[in-house]
């Protein structure tokens, strides 16, 4: 007991940092943090189902309960005293209540937007325009490496400020995930003081 | 999931659902030694959380998803252990997620994986 209660001095103090992850269902959330991840993103499906086992007694408990309910997060070590996480949204209204949670300590936020479905990704751009102070670029998903409509054309249909940065990325090339992310870091740089309280 | 379907969340808290201190999805823990007689004492939830939290420093939602216990369960019971000093909740060493070094840094760190 008096040992576990000492502090541990010999431990560097690690810090962690947090990118969120949004975009609709189906347009490459989970497989963008895998491609940079060094745990498989983990699947925290099994929260939402045991929620909602104990909140819903309509629901059926028996029900398949894919990854539409899935909030994915993935680890990245970027130094021995510093780890960065990548936190996906859960998709589902229902589950709202849980972006704030997950936006809160956030460093920044992307948005992936799928050109042939740009509707499922419109709540996650209204949330980051009106419901959260975190600074977040949308990133169009080249699902086939192929650039189906001119960028200025989706920032036309998202009705997207020309303040917030429209990149594109495949989300399944690590590279490309890398310089995504790294868009979102520097996007958080330019809209924040050097130094600002969250 | 590991979770006992017979025991709502609050049973598992003691009627808690709110922690004192902010504790972060991202928020990182870890037991620098474990105490077997101390662990034995602890509810079954608790006693997962802790010796998973001395495998390493992790975060809180690491914890959770691996010892397949809620988020909401797990901050209150990491609040617990941390205060029992079983856990230490490590300090944000920024005060905001915006400070230029912390994005400096990562930023560095991910260009490096590049």
């Amino acid at each position: 007991m008096a040992s576990a209660s000492s502090p541990d001095r010999l431990t560097p103090n690690v810090t962690s940092a947090k990118l969120v992850v949004a975009g609709g269902f189906g347009t490459g959330k989970t497989t963008l943090v895998g491609s940079v991840s060094e745990i498989p993103p983990v699947n925290t499906e099994a929260w939402m189902t045991q929620a909602s086992k104990t909140v819903d007694p309509l629901a059926d408990a028996n029900a398949k309960t894919t990854t539409t309910v899935a909030m994915d997060f993935g680890r990245v070590t970027l130094a021995r005293d510093l780890i960065l996480y990548l936190f996906g949204t859960p998709g589902q209204p229902r589950f709202w209540p849980m972006w704030d949670d997950l936006c809160r300590g956030a460093s920044g936020a992307l948005v992936l937007v799928d050109t042939r479905r740009l509707d499922v990704s419109f709540p996650a751009v209204n949330y980051f325009e009106n419901d959260s102070d975190v600074p977040f670029i949308v990133a169009v998903n080249l699902f086939d490496g192929v650039q189906t409509h001119p960028v200025e054309q989706v920032r036309d249909a998202l009705g997207l400020a020309d303040s917030v940065p429209l990149v594109t990325t495949d989300a399944r090339d690590r590279r490309s995930v890398i310089t995504t992310l790294l868009a979102t870091l520097t996007n958080t740089m330019d809209k924040t003081s050097p130094v600002t309280a969250p | 999931m590991t979770a006992n379907p017979w025991v709502r969340p609050y049973v598992l808290t003691g009627g808690r659902t709110r922690t004192r201190h902010q504790l972060y999805v991202h928020t990182l823990v870890s037991a620098s030694r474990f105490d077997p007689g101390a662990a034995a004492r602890l509810s079954p939830e608790a006693r997962r959380l802790y010796e998973r939290a001395h495998s390493g420093a992790q975060s809180i939602a690491e914890l959770s998803a691996h010892c397949g216990v809620s988020l909401g369960v797990t901050r209150v019971l990491l609040e617990d252990l941390a205060a029992s000093g079983y856990v230490r909740v490590n300090d944000e060493t920024y005060e905001s997620p915006y400070d230029h070094r912390l994005l400096k840094r990562v930023i560095d760190g991910l260009r490096e994986l590049a």
